[in-house]
């Protein structure tokens, strides 16, 4: 079910002009896991992350040279995945393989976190995290962070992730997916809260031991 | 009387939307009764900020940082 076909496996350096810098080539293959796990957020698939990554690597290869320097080289390859990102999943949806996102129902997480009249739930009521600077920081948190995306619903984290990696409006987003708006602040709230609840507990609790 | 899981819909909602002036006010007044609805809304921020930055600089690697050229931005399309 991959949108594009599969690449062979194979360095990022092959084919580079012979102008790049080698300093260019090894951070590419530096960045390759991070760019992976990114691609593998939105896409929820080993196979079509490599392949978009595969052809982040190629293009950025290729367009070596249109590299301006100002927003630095990482932020920049990772543009080029994010286009590429949108590509497949614009092409998944024209080929009907995009699954309609249906979260209208309750979802049981979140209830556990509220008691019946609405306020928090004495295990789930939010704790602080300390300075934020210093959060986003830290290579735990990174992990965590990293670690309850994954955990996330399929609908749940491909919205949150075009909203917030990707910086799409609902506008957009809805109109990619083909749903309400409504819908959409609805699985974001939701994503944020279990996003949070995560967080929170891998967190505080790696920190503390 | 605004109950905490309604507060945080429009803490979640205020990313997307601007929220109305009833919606601003009750959202505020629950803020400042409500501690643990607080955190949640520094970490309903925190999250997008962490997301904008998730990529290119999470893990502290900084690596060479002073590669200046001239020329036009791309913005990789």
């Amino acid at each position: 079910m991959t949108a594009t076909p599969p690449t062979q496996e194979q360095d990022p350096d092959e084919g580079a002009p012979a102008t790049m810098s080698p300093t260019r080539t090894e951070r590419l293959s530096a960045i390759r896991p991070k760019l992976v796990s990114f691609a593998r957020m939105h896409l929820r698939n080993n196979a079509m992350a490599e392949d978009a990554v595969q052809e982040a690597l190629m293009a950025a290869i290729e367009k070596d040279a249109t590299f301006a320097g100002r927003s630095g080289y990482d932020t920049w390859v990772f543009g080029i995945l994010k286009y590429k990102i949108l590509d497949i999943m614009r092409y998944q949806k024209r080929q009907g393989h995009l699954q309609p996102l249906d979260e209208e129902g309750d979802d049981e997480i979140i209830d556990r976190q509220f008691r019946q009249n609405g306020r928090w739930e004495a295990h789930s009521r939010p704790a602080s995290w300390g300075d934020p600077d210093a959060v986003v920081e830290s290579q735990h948190f990174w992990k965590v962070f990293d670690a309850c995306m994954i955990a996330l619903p399929e609908n749940a984290a491909r919205v949150f992730s075009l909203r917030e990696l990707m910086g799409l409006s609902t506008e957009e987003i809805c109109r990619l997916l083909e749903i309400r708006e409504n819908n959409c602040w609805v699985i974001l709230h939701r994503a944020r809260l279990r996003l949070r609840q995560c967080i929170e507990k891998g967190w505080l609790e790696g920190e503390t031991s | 009387m605004m109950m905490c899981k309604e507060a945080t819909r429009l803490m979640s909602l205020k990313h997307e939307r601007e929220l109305t002036l009833q919606e601003r006010l009750s959202l505020r007044l629950h803020l400042s009764m409500c501690g643990a609805c607080r955190q949640c809304d520094r970490q309903f921020s925190l999250l997008g900020e962490a997301a904008r930055q998730y990529g290119p600089d999470h893990e502290a690697d900084q690596h060479e940082s002073g590669q200046h050229e001239s020329g036009q931005e791309d913005d990789g399309r």
